[in-house]
């Protein structure tokens, strides 16, 4: 009952058979065990599955894995180049942009975009770019000086 | 109390970035629903739909059938072999309907688990648990706790006969006198709404059974995995000792995850049952039908005042809304209000009757401030109502009730002992930051203008560092261990069990600076019973406060047993020794110096000990808190109020927050921010919401209103240090102070821009909606 997908996952272009229904972000999470990759709503409204498909930041809970066939997906896990941070999860890490960590990796997908569409965004321009991600711990304000620390840097 | 001072300037105080992020940053991380285990079977709940409902009858063999389905279970099947939930709070007259695992004959809330299904995928157990038929005969619930109260109201829980869980007094000063001397009693009801803790990650659990050990781990988000292996043996019949609690990483809990839940027990019996792992992940709707609800709580309140503003007592009736059962801390949350009823304030008599009620909703109990909040509000309320009613300046009136700090400690009505304070200092402070007077101008201006604009101000004070065994339920101590390996590199060991609080940073700062050891070669274990042994976990602010008491106990243990080794190496007698720096030496420099290498190379190995002395350089100790810690600080808001829309726009916010010392500031101010902005949530956005029919209307983050980044502030956030005295670090605390001085300061804020409309007060959360009618019902 599978359905063929070709989807490049952080540069390593995978075949999968997949069921339909199957979502992105368990496509993801369950078929290629990045689990870096959160769910917190299932609605997109939280935007804790943020990934990058064809460079742009989408909320991989509410598309189909099939949806994604002929993608380049971009995950959290494939960010860091050669183990080294990506200068988006530097600032995050310099400026304390996390607590429990849980909305992270999709807080930081959306910036990577938020930046490559905006690289000298104001602190409004980056609060209004992550309205689509929320996070209970650290009150977004650390958040937003760190995605203004890393366009500062770039 | 430490044997150890720190002169140098070292890790402690310093702004450092966490030890704990790389892992975070890369999506390296592993929190609960990250853990794969083989055969491991998935559970998925099937819920009431219902606020109140007969149970008519459970058809299961369609979902049965199902393709990869294990089994279905009901509260028939499962309930005689899990026990009832546990409450740890208990008042003396207390009524408490059985807490089973699954509902029984009878569904009390909206989301009440009423069977589960087990399958090989997650998918394929939702899928199954869709198609159990369940007939249900609805029920008239109770929604409203006020009705609950009056004669002829529907039941919650029929068999115990009334609504009423419990009454709570406090009684402290002569209130009759206060009442009887008053030139004038204020009074106001007042509603602490109800609200959705909503951590981004929602729970969920792994339960594995090692069926020939006979030892069940289970790892779960939350916050105590210590108190659940404690309480859970009563609920399935495994024996602590053969129980291994982890609590792996947790994405955000603020009190949601300090319970011991349904789930939790149930997977654990499945797993032992089946004899395979399950696992169970909650839905963002179950998370906010059925995690922990908190606040709501209605409060009719009277002040006795003088004419000159002196106040002389405080009154009030408050009914608390617990919801359909107790969860692990549900009746104790009023308490905690009523022992900071006074605030930072000298108020000699205070009345306090609490009565608890049953309703057809989730239990509400512990978020984050956890009854404290609700005090707060209501004293910084009640200071503005009394200096408008009197027309007196809202600080002058403030200033003129705070002790000084040379009346510290300092006796409250409310028969607490407040460690240490300097609340007019962090006031002042607050006006400096705010530039006080330009803030008043710039209203005053504003309002010629016929615009709405106000400044609200709060001046807090929070119990934290929780706490004083005595004044606790079970346990108010923290374990620590301290090891030196023996490489020389440090693994320390805490019973609290941090979850995104950063202890993984602070305590290795607090080690690193003690011990003379590079903060790289300290490592912090958390969150897993196997590993940190015993511990009272994280909730009411202690992780730093109560926790790090023990981690400095075990480091001057170590020191202490360290320089016996290091006299017997030298030749000399201990207090010949002197430590610093990470070096022993001889007083006076001369001789070689030993470095925890080699000591700790001595201490393994054996062979060259002083007579009696025990191998290994580790300790562990348990440190109890002589009292609690009293955080307190200033928060100063000031909005404009849009007349045609009735929107808040916070225009400035100013905070000055005492927790004492300071471990990491970049920590303290990421507490403070967050903690802030789940007050602007209150304060403006979130409640949740169960309709006349029980139904809840706030089932998703598209209908709960919690902040976006747009919606926050740029801050000025200062701080003072006033030192504990109940620890030896100093500390007090930070985790919740944003969440309970912050809200009332917006409240304050958004009612004196109301003011010239002669609006008095209204209840959180100050939507749109809510300003507009009160602009266009008295203009």
């Amino acid at each position: 009952m599978g359905v063929p997908v070709q989807i490049h996952v952080n540069g390593t272009r995978r075949t999968d058979a997949v069921e339909p229904r199957l979502l992105l972000v368990h496509y993801l999470r369950e078929v290629c065990g990045l689990t870096g990759t959160h769910v917190g709503c299932e609605t997109s409204v939280c935007g804790a599955c943020t990934v990058l498909v064809d460079g742009k930041a989408v909320k991989s809970c509410t598309m189909f894995a099939v949806q994604a066939d002929g993608c380049r997906v971009t995950t959290i896990e494939g960010l860091a180049a050669n183990g080294a941070l990506h200068p988006v999860q530097e600032a995050f890490w310099e400026r304390h942009g996390l607590q429990c960590g849980y909305c992270t990796p999709g807080m930081i997908m959306t910036a990577v975009q938020l930046l490559e569409d905006t690289p000298r965004p104001s602190r409004e321009q980056i609060a209004h770019g992550l309205k689509g991600n929320l996070c209970r711990c650290t009150g977004y304000t650390h958040i937003v000086d760190a995605v203004a620390h890393a366009a500062a840097k770039r | 109390m430490s044997t150890i001072t720190t002169e140098k300037v070292g890790y402690v105080g310093k702004a450092m970035k966490r030890l704990e992020d790389p892992r975070l940053l890369k999506g390296l991380a592993t929190y609960v629903d990250d853990l794969r285990l083989p055969g491991m079977l998935h559970a998925a709940f099937v819920r009431s739909p219902h606020a109140h409902a007969r149970i008519v009858s459970i058809r299961s063999e369609t979902a049965r059938a199902k393709p990869g389905v294990v089994g279905v279970f009901t509260g028939a099947d499962v309930n005689a072999h899990c026990g009832v939930v546990p409450c740890a709070a208990s008042q003396p007259d207390m009524k408490a309907p059985k807490h089973t695992v699954l509902a029984g004959g009878r569904a009390y809330f909206v989301g009440h688990p009423v069977a589960v299904v087990v399958a090989t995928t997650p998918y394929l157990a939702v899928d199954a648990a869709e198609a159990v038929e369940v007939e249900y005969d609805p029920l008239p619930a109770v929604v409203d706790p006020e009705k609950a109260l009056e004669k002829g109201s529907p039941l919650t829980h029929p068999d115990l006969g009334t609504n009423v869980a419990f009454t709570w007094n406090l009684a402290g000063g002569d209130i009759d006198a206060a009442f009887k001397n008053a030139d004038r009693v204020i009074r106001q009801r007042m509603y602490h709404q109800r609200l959705t803790p909503m951590a981004i990650e929602p729970r969920g659990c792994v339960a594995s059974f090692h069926q020939g050990e006979g030892t069940l781990t289970l790892w779960t988000s939350t916050q105590i995995p210590h108190l659940i292996r404690t309480l859970l043996p009563g609920m399935i019949g495994v024996a602590e000792n053969k129980m291994r609690i982890v609590a792996p990483e947790v994405g955000g809990g603020f009190g949601s995850k300090l319970n011991l839940y349904v789930e939790e027990a149930l997977c654990s019996y499945l797993a032992m049952h089946l004899g395979a792992p399950v696992k169970w992940i909650e839905r963002r709707r179950e998370n906010a039908a059925a995690t922990i609800h908190g606040r709501d709580q209605i409060g009719y309140y009277e002040v006795a005042v003088k004419n000159d503003g002196t106040i002389l007592g405080l009154r009030n009736r408050t009914i608390a809304d617990l919801g359909s059962y107790l969860q692990l801390l549900t009746p104790a949350i009023p308490t905690l209000t009523g022992l900071v009823l006074t605030g930072s304030y000298k108020i000699p008599a205070v009345k306090m009757e609490a009565i608890g009620v049953y309703t057809n909703k989730m239990a509400t109990d512990a978020y984050r401030g956890a009854g404290r909040p609700e005090a707060t509000y209501l004293i910084e309320r009640l200071m503005d109502l009394v200096a408008g009613e009197l027309g007196l300046d809202p600080i002058a009136l403030r200033r003129r009730h705070f002790p000084t700090p040379q009346e510290f400690p300092f006796n409250t009505a409310t028969g607490l002992t407040y460690d240490s304070g300097n609340y007019d200092g962090a006031l002042r402070k607050a006006m400096e930051l705010a530039r006080w007077d330009e803030l008043v101008r710039r209203r005053e201006a504003r309002r010629r203008e016929g615009a709405l604009s106000g400044i609200g101000v709060s001046t807090y004070v929070e119990i934290c560092g929780m706490g004083p065994s005595k004044a606790m339920m079970a346990g108010g101590w923290e374990w620590g261990c301290v090891r030196m390996e023996i490489s020389g590199k440090v693994t320390v060991i805490t019973g609290a069990t941090p979850h995104g609080q950063g202890q993984e940073t602070s305590f290795a700062q607090i080690v690193g600076d003690r011990l003379g050891v590079p903060i790289e070669d300290i490592v912090v274990l958390r969150g897993d019973t196997a590993v940190a042994h015993y511990g009272r976990d994280t909730y009411g602010s202690r992780g730093t406060a109560v926790g790090g008491g023990a981690i400095v106990m075990c480091i001057d243990r170590i020191v202490e047993k360290a320089t016996r080794l290091a006299a017997h190496l030298l030749g000399a007698k201990p207090d010949q020794v002197v430590f610093q720096e990470g070096r022993f030496g001889l007083r006076g420099g001369a001789g070689k110096q030993l470095g925890w290498g080699d000591l700790a190379g001595e201490a393994y190995i054996a062979k060259n000990l002083p007579p009696g002395f025990e191998p290994g350089l580790e300790a562990s100790a348990f440190f109890e808190p002589p009292n609690f810690t009293f955080p307190f600080g200033t928060h100063i808001c000031v909005v404009d109020i849009d007349r045609d829309t009735g929107e808040v726009d916070i225009v400035k916010y100013i905070a000055v927050d005492d927790c004492g010392n300071q471990i990491n500031p970049l920590l303290i101010e990421g507490q403070v921010q967050g903690g802030i902005a789940q007050s602007i949530g209150q304060a403006l956005y979130e409640r949740t919401v169960y309709d006349e029919n029980g139904q809840l209307l706030t089932g998703e983050f598209t209908d709960y209103a919690v902040p976006r980044a747009e919606d926050i502030p740029e801050y000025v956030l200062g701080s003072t240090v006033t030192p504990t005295t109940s620890n030896p670090l100093g500390v007090k605390g930070v985790g919740e102070a944003g969440t309970i001085g912050a809200t009332p300061a917006i409240a304050n804020a958004v009612l004196d821009a109301l003011r010239p409309l002669g609006v008095k007060h209204l209840d959180m959360p100050f939507t749109p909606e809510k300003i507009w009618r009160a602009i266009n019902q008295r203009t």
